[in-house]
């Protein structure tokens, strides 16, 4: 009796879907120049990418080169730059996960507490502006401002200090691109904490100073649990990206004299790519890299789930 | 009110003393730059030159303008600009309008393919031989198709079309004959006019600002983007040796310098003059991909 209602049950599903196809056979033509992009330009590269386990010729190409399994691999793991590479990546990627997240939150705090409202959206669209402003340009400002003979050089010798050689110096690089991303995007990412905030019920707030509690206890107590789930998404997907940080920003700020501490994976992967042409190894280390960064995702949204209870998935 | 102001008055002075940092500390270069521009390539190289300009001329920018490249450069990253987002929005809505539809069958399988690639990319090279072997190395569509649909931005638009368009009329339409096409067309596009003004600006600004794609995939001249002519005119002392042949031996080196920055602000006008009408679209935006689809 069961198991024949099991079965009528699945024929009636069949059915439904049956019919859900034919309702909406448009939907089909409709997804289907989408489908054949993501196809042709999303996964035959992933396809390509198989020739991380081949010696690329360009005769032999993609599927003809031949196998040599995880020769790039271990070369590559064994290479006098692999542990460069990482802590350079590494360090860049942390530092700047480290630094950049508390700005945007303190901004936006400060903005929702403003009593002046048209100061606040005077602030507020002041900080935004940077992120219009190409990375090109960005890098072109740093250069001016920080070169030799520059505004900020001449400040500090004015106050009695040594000019600084910024863009030449592999100790300053890091701070050099982290500060200048805080410089760039803290007001945008302050947008989606206001519009957190904002979310906030307000009714705890009244709540809050009836029962004497000051701003700061309010700020406490009532904003940033407000704002954590927030937090805690934007970090999740920061962790994904630890591998594969703005590399255009930093071949951009790349220069030899600060090589040794500016040369990451994603450059050196360009480099012996496209200009030494070699693109098995090339690929065998973007590889590595994205698996990490997958698998790192992967990692963290999990811990982020059970610690926190919120994920990306 | 005034209670809380009494009890507070110490966090709202320090928060506006916080704020005007904040505003000075991102006004400042900005203002720096723009006043460095205009002023004498002199005032410039002594480092007279703080906030306001010393000697007002508008020479470097005259300089910069009679420079072919640069012209070249703008007429071509509109070019591609407006192409490149007529390109997105279409492919976007495509994709973005069938995974919003409940009972459409295939639509997890999609919905993963498009998730799975924007976890996991493919490496530059196997990338760029792709790009190659379809034969669009050097053109244009070779900064415009690789990235047609940004798996995030469609995931936004399909967001909307779920919770911002009432389900029962979509059904109601549907009951009364109307095929998918028609209700994308006349249903959907007309009351998601909102989030499209939103895709079209992340992907505008986008194509306007991105500079990697043009460096690997282009090698003619007459071809490059805007940001790549502005890297190569920074950079190269060449270039910006020609621009000032004209002038002294001696304050070459000076009328450089002036030169740059007028550069910057030359490649940075468009987008901060169209800023402040379009800033409020972009909160919007963050505001819709904020919702957890």
């Amino acid at each position: 009796m069961d198991a024949d209602k099991k079965i009528q049950q699945r024929k009636q599903n069949r059915k439904n879907r049956l019919k859900a196809v034919r309702r909406h056979w448009q939907l089909y033509l409709i997804v289907a120049l989408p489908v054949i992009y993501l196809i042709v330009f999303r996964y035959m590269p992933i396809i390509g990418s198989q020739i991380a386990f081949r010696d690329y010729t360009f005769r032999g190409g993609i599927w003809n080169s031949p196998f040599v399994g995880l020769k790039h691999f271990k070369t590559f793991f064994s290479s006098p730059q692999f542990s460069r590479l990482m802590i350079n990546t590494l360090g860049l990627s942390v530092y700047g996960i480290i630094v950049g997240i508390f700005p945007p939150i303190i901004l936006s705090i400060s903005l929702n507490y403003v009593r002046m409202k048209w100061f606040g959206k005077t602030v507020q669209m002041v900080t935004y502006m940077p992120y219009f402003i190409s990375t090109v340009l960005i890098v072109g400002i740093l250069t001016q401002m920080l070169s030799l003979t520059g505004p900020v050089n001449r400040l500090i010798q004015t106050l009695g200090g040594e000019a600084v050689h910024f863009m030449g110096s592999p100790k300053l690089f890091k701070s050099l691109y982290v500060f200048s991303d805080v410089w760039q995007k803290t007001g945008y990412n302050a947008v989606i904490y206001i519009s957190a905030l904002a979310a906030v019920d307000q009714e705890l707030h009244e709540a809050a100073t009836v029962d004497g509690a000051n701003i700061w206890q309010r700020i406490r107590y009532i904003d940033i649990p407000g704002i954590l789930p927030t937090a805690v998404i934007l970090l999740i997907m920061s962790c994904g990206n630890i591998l594969t940080i703005g590399y255009e920003k930093v071949l951009l700020l790349q220069n030899d004299l600060n090589m040794t501490s500016s040369d990451i994976i994603s450059t050196y992967v360009y480099r012996i790519g496209l200009t030494s042409m070699q693109y098995s190894y090339s690929t065998a280390i973007g590889i590595f890299q994205s698996v990490v960064s997958l698998f790192l995702l992967l990692v963290v949204n999990k811990i982020s789930d059970k610690v926190s209870e919120t994920s990306l998935f | 009110m005034k209670k809380n102001w009494n009890n507070n008055r110490v966090f709202y002075v320090v928060n506006m003393v916080f704020l005007v940092l904040c505003f000075l500390i991102v006004a400042l270069p900005i203002v720096n730059v723009i006043a460095s521009s205009l002023s004498t390539p002199n005032a410039v190289v002594r480092g007279k030159v703080s906030f306001w300009p010393i000697g007002f001329n508008f020479d470097a920018y005259q300089q910069i303008l009679a420079n072919k490249m640069l012209l070249t450069g703008y007429k071509n990253s509109i070019i591609y600009m407006t192409v490149g987002t007529c390109v997105n929005i279409v492919m976007t809505i495509l994709a973005a309008y069938p995974l919003s539809v409940k009972d459409f069958v295939g639509r997890k399988v999609i919905t993963s393919m498009f998730i799975f690639v924007m976890i996991f990319t493919a490496p530059l090279i196997p990338t760029y031989l792709n790009v190659k072997n379809l034969g669009l190395l050097d053109s244009m569509w070779a900064l415009i198709l690789p990235g047609a649909i940004s798996v995030y931005n469609m995931v936004i638009a399909r967001t909307y079309f779920q919770n911002s368009i009432p389900g029962e009329m979509l059904e109601s339409a549907r009951l009364d004959g109307c095929d998918d096409v028609g209700i994308l067309l006349r249903m959907v596009l007309p009351l998601s006019k909102s989030i499209i003004a939103v895709l079209v600006l992340y992907y505008a600004v986008y194509h306007w600002n991105s500079y990697f794609d043009a460096f690997i995939y282009l090698s003619t001249d007459s071809k490059f983007t805007l940001q790549l002519v502005l890297r190569n005119i920074m950079s190269s002392v060449a270039a910006l040796q020609e621009m000032v042949a004209t002038a002294e031996q001696s304050m070459r080196a000076a009328t450089i310098e002036v030169l740059k920055y007028a550069v910057i602000v030359v490649g940075s006008i468009p987008l901060i003059v169209l800023y402040p009408f379009i800033q409020k679209h972009f909160v919007k935006g963050v505001m819709i991909g904020s919702v957890k689809g």
